[in-house]
């Protein structure tokens, strides 16, 4: 049982795995053969470097990222301490819609913003570009902060802010000094999920970016539907590494404070 | 902190850019090209039913497969040790952190008929077969994308199941499969139901793994409702109606989803 569970294992990171290792492979090959490695070569990581479209999207995707996971964290959050204080009823409302975005397939979620934003630039006289994106990637991340800020106050001792008031502080600090510490888990995991949901959102800023202001993932389908070059393997790989540091840092940094933890209950003990 | 004040700047964002899009949806999908009254297009919807069962049931396929892959593993996984599970886990859904696009790419550029899997089919004396543009590789497409949204709510819900039950059931005389039909199956219902959702909803309303995957032989109601809105085709009014008629489908699955966990959950524990 042992040994068979370890092999299915292997199998289904084999399945996992195997795509992502040929593309990285094939982004060393010097021709554009997708089967055969005929040489060695760094050719293609220094044409996607000097390849300003893609460096363009690449920008266009980071500041869209960092300004509406900022936009979106502030705005869901106060949203959060609001709808929290609302009464059952509109509380109930405020909260199915929000998960609209949530639920809804997110081509629908796409081709609503577009209807909306064709309407208005039609009469405003504006062009898709990059406001409709931040709009949109604004629209999409706000529920994921609400959704994560929610459950912490359910968590929280209702009566700290009182609490707090009680012994001195005017609600500014309060709010800064006791109620926000403890929501900040919330607040700091919406922020993250905003943030790669961004980074890595294609079907909704297919539908709201205009030609001149796209993301990465943007230009990487139109790199698809042209021709194959290995640029896109050359960017897989660079892609992946970052993923894999990331991802590695983030749990190797985890483990410690967790470590940590124990030592402190240890010495406690 | 009782201020209802605070969450207003979001209820105007939630108004204007989540309900006011999904209103616009209606409204096009209810009216002609000179804003009429018309049922037209929700009606010329029937027409593609054949498209809206395709996609149903190559969604299903891959929920099924999914199901049936990750439910072993996520087994498997819960008998770790903690580090072991949260490092193995890690490895599970790494792949998903590169974007969709460069994931279907792999797979495109691997499923050719130059393709590496016919060409290794090739040296044994198979082949070439063709893979690329069926509906089998639109299926692997999406359940390639898609496994980790398997994986990881049957995981999270499997590994809270208190071990002593599952002690408890073999000491009142279960065999260890019938432990996992009676016991584990049933607790681990509601991470089934979630990752059923989670996998179904981007599989059904999908339009980039059945186009890159699927040639232009398999279109699926995402290639469709995206022909209207950016396509040749362009008819933002049938776009709506598809639009909102993938909507209701997604929202009946859901309810009937919710009703299966509630009711049938409980009966089985």
């Amino acid at each position: 049982m042992k040994k068979l569970s370890k092999i299915y294992l292997g199998l289904v990171l084999f399945f996992l795995y195997v795509p992502i290792f040929v593309l990285i492979v094939f982004s060393f090959n010097t021709t554009k053969s997708r089967t055969v490695m005929s040489g060695f070569t760094f050719d293609w990581y220094i044409k996607l470097f000097r390849n300003e479209i893609i460096m363009e999207s690449l920008w266009n995707t980071i500041i869209i990222a960092v300004i509406a996971s900022i936009t979106a964290t502030i705005l869901g959050t106060a949203a959060a301490i609001g709808i929290n204080n609302m009464k059952k009823v509109p509380k109930a409302i405020v909260m199915n819609i929000t998960n609209f975005p949530i639920i809804n397939p997110e081509i629908v979620t796409g081709v609503s913003l577009m209807l909306l934003f064709v309407f208005f630039a039609a009469r405003m006289n504006f062009e898709f570009g990059f406001w409709t994106l931040l709009i949109a990637h604004i629209t999409f991340s706000v529920p994921y902060v609400i959704l994560n800020v929610m459950p912490k106050f359910r968590q929280m001792d209702p009566f700290l802010y009182e609490a707090a008031q009680d012994l001195g502080c005017n609600s500014r600090q309060a709010f800064f000094k006791v109620v926000l510490p403890e929501i900040m888990p919330g607040v700091l995991s919406g922020f993250m999920m905003s943030f790669t949901f961004s980074l890595d959102d294609f079907i909704i800023s297919y539908f709201t970016s205009g030609s001149d202001s796209q993301t990465l993932p943007v230009t990487i389908y139109s790199m698809t539907r042209r021709k194959v070059s290995p640029e896109i393997n050359a960017l897989s790989t660079i892609i992946f590494l970052v993923v894999v540091i990331v991802l590695v840092l983030k749990n190797v940094i985890e483990r410690k404070s967790e470590n940590n933890k124990v030592k402190v209950k240890g010495e406690k003990v | 902190m009782k201020n209802k004040l605070i969450a207003a700047p979001y209820l105007v964002w939630m108004v204007v850019f989540i309900l006011v899009p999904l209103i616009m949806v209606g409204y096009f999908a209810f009216t002609d090209k000179e804003g009429n009254f018309t049922l037209d297009y929700v009606a010329d919807v029937a027409q593609y039913s054949q498209i809206f069962v395709r996609s149903i049931w190559l969604a299903a396929i891959a929920t099924v497969i999914c199901l049936v892959i990750s439910y072993p593993l996520a087994y498997i996984l819960t008998g770790f040790s903690k580090n072991t599970q949260s490092t193995m886990l890690m490895i599970v859904m790494l792949p998903m952190w590169m974007n969709f696009l460069l994931r279907t790419y792999a797979w495109m550029t691997m499923l050719g008929n130059n393709g590496i899997i016919n060409t290794i089919l090739g040296f044994i004396g198979l082949g070439p077969f063709k893979m690329l543009n069926t509906e089998g590789a639109v299926v692997l497409g999406m359940v390639y994308n898609y496994l980790p949204y398997m994986i990881l709510p049957i995981y999270s819900v499997m590994v809270k199941i208190d071990k002593s039950v599952i002690e408890a059931a073999s000491d009142l005389g279960c065999n260890p499969w019938k432990t996992i039909l009676r016991v584990v199956f049933p607790l681990s219902l509601p991470g089934v139901m979630s990752g059923i959702t989670m996998v179904f909803v981007p599989a059904i309303s999908t339009f980039i793994i059945s186009r890159m995957l699927g040639g232009g032989g398999n279109l699926l109601i995402g290639d469709l409702i995206e022909m209207q809105f950016l396509g040749n085709a362009y008819n933002v009014n049938l776009g709506a109606a598809i639009s909102l008629v993938l909507m209701v489908i997604i929202l009946l699955i859901m309810t009937i989803m919710n009703q299966f966990d509630n009711d049938d959950g409980a009966v089985l524990l």
